[in-house]
């Protein structure tokens, strides 16, 4: 048995009411490569702020190393050579790499001794771990995967022997979350401890030792990798059986409903994030957009749906012209059939501080059934909410309660009822599932099959590879703002793979 | 991890906090009294009296509190866009205008209660077109209606010094104000209703426009959270991106929101100009405007807090006038230090007794921080 790096014992959290921690054990073997997953709002992050010292357990105690350990600030767990990755980086864009690395453990007042040391010591550290990052690069010069890779070199530099890495796979393409998890095997290898959180089952599989299960607050398993299955696992995550693949039958395309012809669309700096990108999307089919985040679905989502302005390039909406140089009406994109489910439902899709009946007629609210003359028909309002709550099985079902105080999963249904009900010719769909717990992914997967049956023209953007495919009938993929290849559901993940990394279509297609 | 705060009650949540937030105020403001070197117990109490103490004291802080309803409501309106408008001084001032043209040019040939529903409409539309500006630019330019709205208090007031002098005073006259207006210009006193309560008065100015600001409060609630265009203004206060993907049209929204909260800042002018002085005079709002800030983020931006809060303010300009006169060491400005630090706690430290409270509330009875319902959520 290999000696211990970290162990908690008994630990537990509150946040007034809420247990987001109970009573919570784990043993972390040191030199290996340690898997936690759960649900969001399971307790993965609070557990590790909680070892990372952003926050204080109320109860248990933390061993590292075998002795017990007071981690009361992130400065304490640093000292005791625990690092952490986050999800979202931690990084000056207008740093160098260098500079980057060196903040916070800058040394003295001037800084050209620190910087000397650190360029030595990052160069040791690119010998010895294969992380290569040129140490004068600008940060907000270099792609995601090397921005992560500056987080993990700034930990080592602190000394870090235990690294806790938080969802570091959601920005990064499959080749560069290939080449994360090669790095983390030779670090692993030089006798690093590695806690991988995550809510990927795959990547479970694929490179941890040893994975820990969470599911509401509670640890519910501990297993060797070797020892599981990706069914079990889901399984333990949340608490029943649920099916990791959609069953759907074949798609019959009928007329096209949507059509993009040379569309290009321009940020508010005036770079070009949609090239001159034409797609169709039939009747009864899912297009699927493939990329990595950041590649322009974003802004080809928003200028179709009227949310953004468009340069140039036309869209017709069931044969009828869409006006997008003044940005197309999204009331009047609605009226003519056209339901839109946004990336970002917190900011966008629903107004979190609504009681959630009134987040059910967003965008829909000028409807007759809805008002009384200028008044709210408040009654209608709730009553409707109330079916949809029923229908979709929105959680708790209180169309009274705030919407911000639904769960993930719950507020996205509440989206989902929402334009799904309106019986919308064109189903326009983003990132359906991010921060949704697998129970309702299982469900959100099955309604949007179903519009397909029922013959709307769906189409699909997701950052994540494994919904693409299973949902999609036809797969587009975007690279740099432009659609650099189409596939069939069956294409492989490494062939899409190269192409979202933007590599040309003939190399791909080989 | 997302804000790991319980939830309150809503009595707590928009009685007991405002209530501490209140009390703080008070508390720093005796702390003051104390500095200049008088008994802090007995100026409270002298406050009490002078605002509460006989029907005449009553009569004058309903008031000053009417004009303080519309200002708050002005306010309100407009924060619930998540526009800051600070320009309800000048809307409030340029509104006394659309009262003095209606009420000098009708007060001779109709009686008082066809004047009134005039004048109601000028001093609106008075106000309303000095919201207009800003608004504009705010919704077109957006330049900060923050900078625009204080801007414009200072060229209110200059354009009313330049009106009242050169334009709307009678020949002859010394003092910058237009004539006296006659019967037809005067609004009734509500004082009777206080003395029909066995309240004694002499005389105080306490009128019928106090009743229009009750109705307007009322009003304010329907349109917030009973029609279409509340909805609309709400949805665009607390989520832009969300407005713009609802097919809500930014530009127009805050216009009207704007407007509408210039018209409830004009009509604050009908409680002195037509109420009261019946006359315009120079610097007639004598800061309602801004009382109106303090009376919004006292009463959490609804109809039900800010008559409460306006009542308070009035007490406060009330008592505070007995006070200055009872402690000579005490001038009218420590109202307005008090007002300061209300506004400093129920405003910009609205938050900080607030986890303290929540925890409180956390371990003396979970269920009450109704956080169950978040976690009621299960396979």
């Amino acid at each position: 048995m290999a000696e211990t790096a970290i162990e908690l014992k008994g630990i537990s959290k509150s946040f007034g009411a809420v247990h987001a921690n109970r009573n919570i054990d784990l043993k972390i073997e040191a030199g290996t490569i340690h898997g936690i997953i759960g649900e969001n709002g399971a307790g993965k992050s609070t557990l590790m702020s909680i070892l990372y010292g952003f926050y204080q357990a109320d109860r248990g105690r933390i061993d590292v190393s075998g002795k017990k350990a007071a981690i009361n600030t992130p400065s304490d767990a640093i000292a005791l050579g625990i690092g952490m990755v986050h999800q979202h980086f931690m990084l000056v864009q207008n740093f160098s790499v260098l500079e980057n690395v060196i903040l916070g453990a800058e040394g003295e007042a001037l800084l050209n001794t620190s910087i000397a040391r650190a360029r030595s010591e990052l160069e040791r550290l690119e010998r010895d771990y294969g992380l290569e990052v040129d140490p004068d690069a600008i940060i907000e010069d270099l792609p995601v995967g090397l921005q992560q890779r500056v987080e993990i070199l700034k930990a080592l530099y602190r000394g870090a022997d235990i690294l806790i890495l938080d969802e570091p796979t959601g920005v990064l393409t499959p080749a560069e979350a290939d080449h994360l998890f090669r790095i983390l095997e030779q670090l692993k290898e030089e006798g690093k401890t590695i806690i991988l959180i995550t809510h990927k089952l795959r990547e479970i599989m694929a490179i941890t030792d040893n994975v820990s299960v969470m599911r509401q607050g509670t640890m519910v398993a501990t297993r060797k990798t070797a020892e599981t299955s990706v069914e079990e696992l889901a399984e333990l995550m949340v608490g029943r059986r649920v099916l990791l693949q959609v069953e759907k039958g074949e798609a019959s395309p009928g007329e096209v409903l949507l059509s993009v012809r040379n569309l290009t669309v321009k940020d508010s700096r005036g770079v070009t994030m949609v090239d001159n990108v034409s797609l169709d999307v039939r009747a009864g089919e899912i297009v699927g957009i493939a990329g990595v985040a950041g590649n322009g679905q974003s802004q080809l989502l928003d200028a179709i749906t009227g949310v953004r302005k468009a340069i140039s390039g036309t869209v017709t909406l069931d044969g009828e012209p869409v006006d997008l140089t003044g940005a197309a009406d999204p009331a009047d994109l609605r009226a003519r059939g056209m339901a839109h489910v946004p990336e970002d439902r917190h900011h966008v899709g629903l107004v979190l501080p609504f009681e959630e009946n009134e987040n059910a007629m967003l965008g829909y609210h000028r409807q007759a059934k809805y008002l009384n003359g200028p008044f709210l028909n408040i009654e209608a309002i709730r009553a409707d909410a109330r079916e949809k709550i029923e229908k979709y099985d929105i959680r708790p079902p209180d169309c009274r309660l705030k919407t911000a105080n639904f769960s993930g999963g719950n507020q996205q249904k509440i989206v989902l009822a929402r334009e799904m009900e309106q019986d919308p010719k064109v189903l326009i769909v983003g990132q359906p599932t991010r921060g949704v717990d697998v129970g309702a992914i299982e469900f959100i997967h099955k309604r949007l099959i179903d519009m397909r049956d029922q013959g709307k023209a769906v189409l699909l953007v997701s950052v994540e590879l494994d919904e693409i495919r299973s949902l999609s009938d036809r797969i587009l993929v975007m690279f740099a703002g432009r659609v650099v290849g189409e596939r069939g559901p069956e294409a492989s993940e490494g062939e899409l793979g190269l192409l979202m990394a933007g590599v040309e279509e003939k190399e791909a297609a080989e | 991890m997302s804000a790991p705060y319980a939830k309150l009650p809503a009595w707590a949540d928009y009685g007991l906090i405002p209530l501490i937030n209140l009390a703080v105020a008070f508390l720093v403001a005796g702390l003051v009294v104390m500095l200049v070197g008088e008994n802090p117990f007995r100026a409270a109490a002298i406050l009490v009296e002078g605002a509460l103490g006989r029907g005449q004291n009553i009569a004058y802080t309903l008031y000053y509190a009417t004009s303080f309803i519309f200002t708050g409501l002005a306010v309100a309106v407009a924060f619930h866009c998540s526009l800051f408008n600070i320009g309800g001084e000048g809307q409030a001032y340029v509104g006394g205008l659309g009262v003095a043209v209606v009420c000098l040019a009708f007060d001779s040939i109709l009686p008082w209660w066809v004047v009134f529903p005039l004048a109601i409409l000028g001093a609106a539309l008075f106000g309303a077109a000095w919201a207009f500006i800003p608004a504009y630019f705010q919704a077109r330019r957006g330049s900060h209606i923050v900078i625009t709205t204080i801007m414009f208090n200072f060229i209110a007031a200059s354009l009313m010094v330049y009106l009242l002098v050169n334009v709307l005073k009678p020949a002859g006259a010394q003092a910058p104000q237009t004539r006296n207006f006659l019967e037809g210009g005067q609004l009734p006193k509500l004082n009777w209703v206080l003395e029909a309560m066995g309240f004694s008065i002499r005389s105080a100015p306490f009128n019928l426009s106090f009743l229009l600001a009750l109705l307007a409060a009322f009003l304010v609630w329907v349109l917030i959270w009973r029609t279409r265009l509340g909805y609309e203004i709400r949805m665009r206060g607390f989520s832009p991106k969300a407005a713009r993907y609802a097919g809500v049209s930014e530009t127009k929204i805050i216009i009207i929101t704007m407007l509408i909260s210039g018209a409830l800042a004009g009509m604050m002018a009908l409680n002195p100009v037509m109420g009261d002085q019946n006359r315009l005079q120079i610097d007639f709002v004598t800061g309602a405007g801004f009382v109106g800030i303090a009376v919004a983020l006292m009463g959490r931006s609804h109809p039900a807090g800010i008559v409460p809060a306006a009542i308070l303010f009035g007490m406060l300009y009330q008592g505070g006038a007995e006070l200055a006169f009872e402690m000579p060491n005490i001038s009218r400005d420590m109202i307005v230090i008090i007002q300061g630090l209300v506004i400093l706690f129920a405003g910009a430290l609205e938050h900080m007794f607030r986890p303290s409270i929540q925890a409180l509330f956390a371990s003396l009875s979970p269920r009450s921080a109704g956080v169950e319902a978040q976690q009621g959520e299960g396979g």
